[in-house]
């Protein structure tokens, strides 16, 4: 420990501290200054940027002793030039809805900030080269940029009561994101919290064997080291209700590289210092299953008791009989693991009850209540016992819907008496947290003359890891959707999710949709090139609408605009040829290429019940309180909710306040997935708000239409009648519930898996540098049946967001456990990587939706990479087959 | 313990570096990328830190009477930012594509020559530009080429009792740098591969000197000699279309999570051409 003397914030500042530890550590666990996130600790994610000396740059990677004389400056200032840039630039990046999980918005402030105090006025190349440094997975960066440009910006209205569905708003959680105060899982812990550090399997498949671990602990100054013995109930975890498969810690066996095996509880300093070889651990490796095809090899060892052949699941669809008709094609994809590379790893606390039952777990989540479950399990207390409070959470997009820190956390609490946290990795999240499939697919798909699809074929493959998490989830909802929104009278598609020792595959924005995609709509290209169609035509030529009947044999019968999402793109389409045609006939080495790309997409559960459960207090004293459970991780779901209960209701914004997500306040609200949280949440939030206004028109005697004023403790009712709340003998309370109609899919997968489903097409504009192989991405302009936009800022957030992990996912991302287990050699789009993006909303609107809202998340990403696909090959006549198309595969392919 | 030395003398500096086995740290975003991979999977141990940080006069990029000098605390931001000669321009252009702003505010010249990555994207250019290197220990200083500098991947002729200091470039008067990097995203990317270049004509336009190297083909960055005696005297305007295939005879791609060896080897040429047609 030395002492360091700086200015910090315009303040000075005096601050014992290890001279080697990162200044990012120093700020936020000595000096409290938490708004600096870590994301890396290796300078490949810009999180943790702040000025020094009036120069922005990684603290992670600046030893605390150089701060020693220097001026530092972080997301907390408030003074002088800075915080006045700071302030403006709060409000664009509010404005524009350029913050959607808050994690990377401190360290893009700050590189913001950087380039603003050198230039007040810069242009959109300088700004994209300021913030080359900070990645954000949620946002696509295009309103990122937007909000450093906008020099003045002006604070959206709040809409007036009855009016606040459809508007723009500003994200009602928006401020804390933007001045460092939003409590991730990091960012909050109980004074006197012991740390837990896990140790990792550095095999993918071994068995290990432990020695004198209580004279280890002694030795290592540790309070405990952890084994599967201390598991105090089921030592196991997972999605499916019947098959929790993954152990918290390994018991003497070990299946992907990454699995936990023992945990260190101690003070920082102690579990931090341990070398995993001073353990008296042994391990024994074993051959280890790489790849569905090993593991489906006949005399590969089998993984599971339970799965024969490391056959996790097969799902199928049959209908009708496919069979070879005018124009054919067949083809293999393949794709590989997909990081979900959120900048906020793993990280909360558990705090023990002393009753030696309960347990509390702050922790980033997508799914509350199931973390309750899964924990309770673990602890094998009653789930009533367990209370899950959701910290901010630094994105998600499936990779949280799987518990990862909470049982670890709670058995060690547990065992220790005492509250406990954890931080993981980036490597240590890369590792071991879920990722998605890598699938191999073999697709066939005929058309008659008239280019109408007659039949179609899907045989796939998806590696779902050591452990099941959502391979079950992947399997169902692939058949349904894999033959894409097309009109198919006969069909016959498998999917199969095979245990192997790689990292566990779980959920990803899509569940395996975006995978089959690939394969589909490249084969539709075939198709649209053997018969001379263009690609547009063809697709609008079999487009799903109303009234068509869909693969599984469910009647769309409303909110089906795939038709006019098409139809919006014909202009730009045939502009974007026209484009292409006139640069390729006189250029050589660059070559531009126009693709296209539709999808569909279930919105909620593949036919399960998955309700949502809110609940609507207006108090005595006057307070509106919505307690709603979704759990916001960026994409909007808080603001959501708040606009529709709002509507239902008939009071404006400004009345509400809101208890969010936190299984001891809030009922269960589902996961949030499946692109669910807008249409089965936001219906619960609909029906609540009509359930207590109902209830105020009948104690007022109001007729339907009455407008509602709330002032203090005065609820006016209609012109005529006033309710004085504090004269009430209770609060007024209401609830509403929404489970989304579907029905069981039989044997041949025929049925009503989902209620409703969300449309949409895009076109991409590439350039291709055919030497070297290398591809820029120029321009996508998307269309999506959104079903009604209930905020057209949050949708455009979620498109575009989308399209970049899209982008990533065609171009460059591919996780290799072992090898890519960092942000610098897995890569994920820059602020530079990601095109000029147009939007067209459609809004068919949705019976079943509040009103008329369905799902936005995932179907943004699904038409991305085949549109990117397509692209390619219209700029070098190569189909891509495997994703991601690296310089060196295309050129390969151009060879 | 890790020992952790910010000396604020080079002497001091130089008896730390002899006495002890330490890590010498400058803008650090070599050295915490790598002591954060090892920690994650169980070996948080460190070398000794020598931190040069607060050593005064090590940030100065000077003219001497040959060239120039860049002292071993300059870092990328403070090159970009420096009023230097066409023929940097290679340099320059690298310094903005390495990391992030963030990274080139912090991370030194210097340093990326010590680590001595095949991917370091100043190294090419060093050795385009002729570069030497000035090396301080306790036999006093010596001077080395950057060539004999880099004796292998992640490995160079500094011995455990010594620092660099600087870096010397000499004046060529009429001279171009040029530099192109290859990568699979924009920001924040490590090269797949790079070419640099340093050429200097006559009033004719032929070309006088010619200085080539490739970076990320080999375990070492490498000058091209036959390249270089076949651009000799050629018409400046002509140089891109005089690569062949076999002035990469004598480099060893390999095939990694970024690129094939085949790969690197086709782009490579087309990096080079791309260079040697590029006029500013």
């Amino acid at each position: 420990m030395i002492e360091i003397a700086f200015t910090l914030n315009d303040s000075p500042c005096t601050v014992s501290a290890p001279p080697f530890a990162p200044l990012s550590d120093t700020l936020r666990e000595r000096l409290g200054l938490t708004g600096t996130k870590e994301g890396c600790n290796a300078g490949d994610c810009g999180a943790c940027t702040v000025l020094v000396d009036g120069a922005q740059a990684c603290a992670c990677l600046i030893p605390s002793a150089q701060a020693e004389g220097a001026r530092v400056e972080t997301v907390e200032a408030v003074h002088g030039e800075l915080g006045a840039v700071l302030a403006r630039l709060r409000a664009a990046f509010l404005a524009h809805g350029a913050a959607q999980c808050g994690i990377c918005s401190p360290g893009m402030l700050m590189a913001a900030a950087d380039l603003l105090l050198r230039d007040a006025a810069p242009d959109r190349a300088a700004v994209r080269d300021a913030l080359g440094g900070v990645l954000c997975r949620c946002t696509g960066y295009a309103k990122i940029l937007d909000a450093v440009l906008d020099a003045a910006p002006r604070a959206v209205a709040s809409p007036p009561a009855g009016e606040a569905v459809g508007a723009g708003i500003a994200r009602l959680d928006g401020v804390a994101k933007l001045d460092g105060t939003d409590r991730f899982g990091a960012d909050e812990a109980p004074a006197d919290a012991l740390w837990l550090r896990v140790v990792r399997s550095p095999h993918a498949s071994a068995r290990f064997s432990l020695g004198d671990l209580e004279a280890a602990r002694r030795e290592l100054g540790l309070e405990a080291i952890l084994t599967a013995a201390d598991v105090p109930g089921v030592n196991g975890f997972g999605i499916m209700p019947n098959l929790k498969d993954q152990p918290v810690l390994a018991d003497g066996l070990v299946r992907f590289r990454g699995e936990a095996v023992l945990g260190l509880v101690g003070s920082r300093e102690a579990v931090m210092a341990v070398r995993d070889a001073a353990l008296p651990l042994t391990w024994h490796p074993l051959p280890a299953l790489h790849g569905a095809a090993a593991a489906s090899a006949v005399d590969a060892p089998q993984l599971h008791a339970h799965a024969p052949g490391n056959l996790l699941i097969e799902g199928k669809l049959n209908r009708g009989t496919p069979l070879r008709d005018v124009a054919y094609s067949e083809g293999r994809f393949t794709t590989g693991f997909v990081e979900h590379a959120y900048i906020e790893p793993e990280a909360g606390y558990a705090q023990p009850a002393p009753d030696g039952i309960g347990m509390e777990v702050f922790a980033c989540t997508q799914a509350p209540y199931m973390d309750r479950e899964e924990t309770a399990r673990v602890l094998g207390v009653a789930e009533e016992a367990v209370r899950i409070r959701p910290s901010a959470c630094g994105g998600g997009f499936g990779g949280k819907l799987d518990v990862s820190v909470q049982p670890l956390l709670a058995v060690a609490a547990r065992k220790l008496g005492r509250p406990v946290r954890i931080v993981y990795s980036r490597a240590e999240s890369m590792a071991s947290t879920t990722k998605r499939h890598p699938a191999s697919i073999t697709a066939r798909m005929s058309a008659d003359a008239e280019g109408r699809f007659t039949s179609y074929e899907f045989d796939a493959d998806f590696n779902t890891g050591a452990y099941a998490s959502w391979g079950a989830t992947v399997a169902n909802r692939v058949p349904v959707h894999a033959g894409g929104p097309y009109r198919i009278p006969n069909l016959r598609n498998r999917a199969r999710a095979i245990y192997t020792n790689d990292t566990p595959a779980g959920a990803f924005r899509g569940f395996g949709v975006p995978q089959a995609a690939i394969a589909t709509e490249s084969l539709v290209d075939d198709l649209a090139e053997q018969l001379g169609l263009d690609r547009w035509e063809i697709r609008r030529r079999n487009a799903i609408g109303r009234g068509d009947t869909t693969h599984s044999g469910q009647v769309l019968h409303a909110s089906a605009g795939l038709p006019e999402c098409l139809d919006a793109l014909k202009p730009e389409w045939d502009a974007m040829l026209a484009q292409v045609a006139a640069h390729n006939a006189t250029a050589p080495r660059v070559k531009l290429g126009a693709g296209i790309a539709c999808m569909w997409y279930g919105c909620g559960n593949t036919s399960m019940s998955n309700p949502s459960r809110m609940k609507l207090t207006l108090a005595r004293d006057g307070t509106l309180t919505l307690f709603n459970g979704a759990v916001d991780i960026g994409q909007g779901s808080t603001t959501v909710m708040a606009q529709i209960c709002a509507d239902a209701l008939g009071l404006p914004l400004e009345n509400f306040r809101f208890v969010l997500g936190d299984t001891a306040r809030t009922y269960d609200a589902g996961k949030t997935s499946a692109s669910r949280q807008t249409f089965v949440s936001g219906r619960a939030a609909m029906e609540t708000g009509l359930a207590l206004r109902r209830r105020i028109l009948a104690l007022a005697n109001a007729g339907e239409d009455a407008a509602l004023a709330l002032e203090g403790t005065q609820l006016r009712v209609g012109s005529a009648r006033v309710i004085d709340l504090a004269t009430l003998d209770a609060d007024l309370e209401a609830e509403g519930r929404y489970d989304p109609p579907t029905t069981a899919l039989d044997e041949n997968g025929q049925g009503t898996p989902y209620a409703t489903y969300g449309f949409a097409a895009q076109i991409a504009l590439v350039a291709v540098d055919t030497a070297l192989g290398t591809v820029k991405v120029r321009r996508i302009v998307a269309a999506q049946d959104v079903g009604r936009a209930v905020n057209p800022t949050l949708v455009l957030g979620q498109i575009h967001g989308g399209i970049a992990q899209g982008l990533g996912l065609a171009l460059m991302e591919e996780f290799l456990p072992g090898r890519t287990e960092n942000l610098h050699d897995y890569l994920i789009p820059t602020v530079g990587d990601v095109p000029e993006i147009e939007v067209h909303l459609i809004e068919d609107p949705e019976p079943e939706g509040p009103y008329g809202a369905k799902g936005v998340g995932e179907p943004a990403l699904v038409p991305t990479a085949p549109a990117i696909l397509s692209a390619i090959r219209h700029a070098t006549g190569i189909t891509m087959r495997q994703v991601p198309v690296l310089p060196h595969r295309l050129w390969e392919q151009m060879r | 313990m890790i020992a952790y030395h910010r000396p604020t003398t080079l002497a001091d500096a130089l008896t730390i570096r002899a006495a002890f086995e330490v890590a010498v740290l400058a803008g650090g975003t070599d050295v915490f990328p790598a002591r954060t991979a090892r920690a994650a999977w169980g070996d948080p141990t460190h070398k000794d830190v020598l931190d040069l940080s607060a050593i005064p006069d090590l940030r100065d990029i000077e003219e001497t009477a040959e060239g120039w000098r860049i002292g071993c605390l300059v870092t990328w931001s403070a090159l970009i930012a420096a009023r230097l000669p066409p023929i940097f321009e290679g340099l320059k252009a690298a310094a903005r594509e390495v990391g992030g702003r963030q990274v080139q505010n912090r991370a030194t010249l210097v340093g990326n020559l010590v680590t001595a990555s095949p991917a370091g994207d100043g190294i090419p250019n060093l050795l385009a530009l002729d570069a030497s290197v000035e090396i301080a220990g306790p036999r006093g200083t010596r001077r080395l080429p950057a060539a004999a500098f880099l004796t292998g991947y992640r490995a160079t002729a500094l011995a455990a009792d010594e620092l660099v200091l600087a870096l010397h470039v000499p004046r060529l008067e009429g001279a171009q740098g040029g530099f192109r990097k290859l990568g699979a995203r924009h920001y924040l990317v490590i090269s797949i591969a790079m070419a640099a270049g340093v050429i200097a004509t006559d009033g004719a336009g032929r070309i006088t000197t010619a200085r080539i190297a490739l970076g990320a083909c080999s375990a070492v960055a490498q000058r091209l000699p036959g390249l270089e005696a076949a651009l000799l005297s050629a018409p400046r305007a002509e140089a891109a279309r005089l690569v062949r295939k076999q002035h990469l005879e004598s480099l060893s791609p390999i095939d990694d999570i970024r690129a094939s060896a085949a790969y690197r080897r086709d782009a490579a040429l087309v990096l080079l051409q791309d260079l040697l047609e590029a006029r500013a």
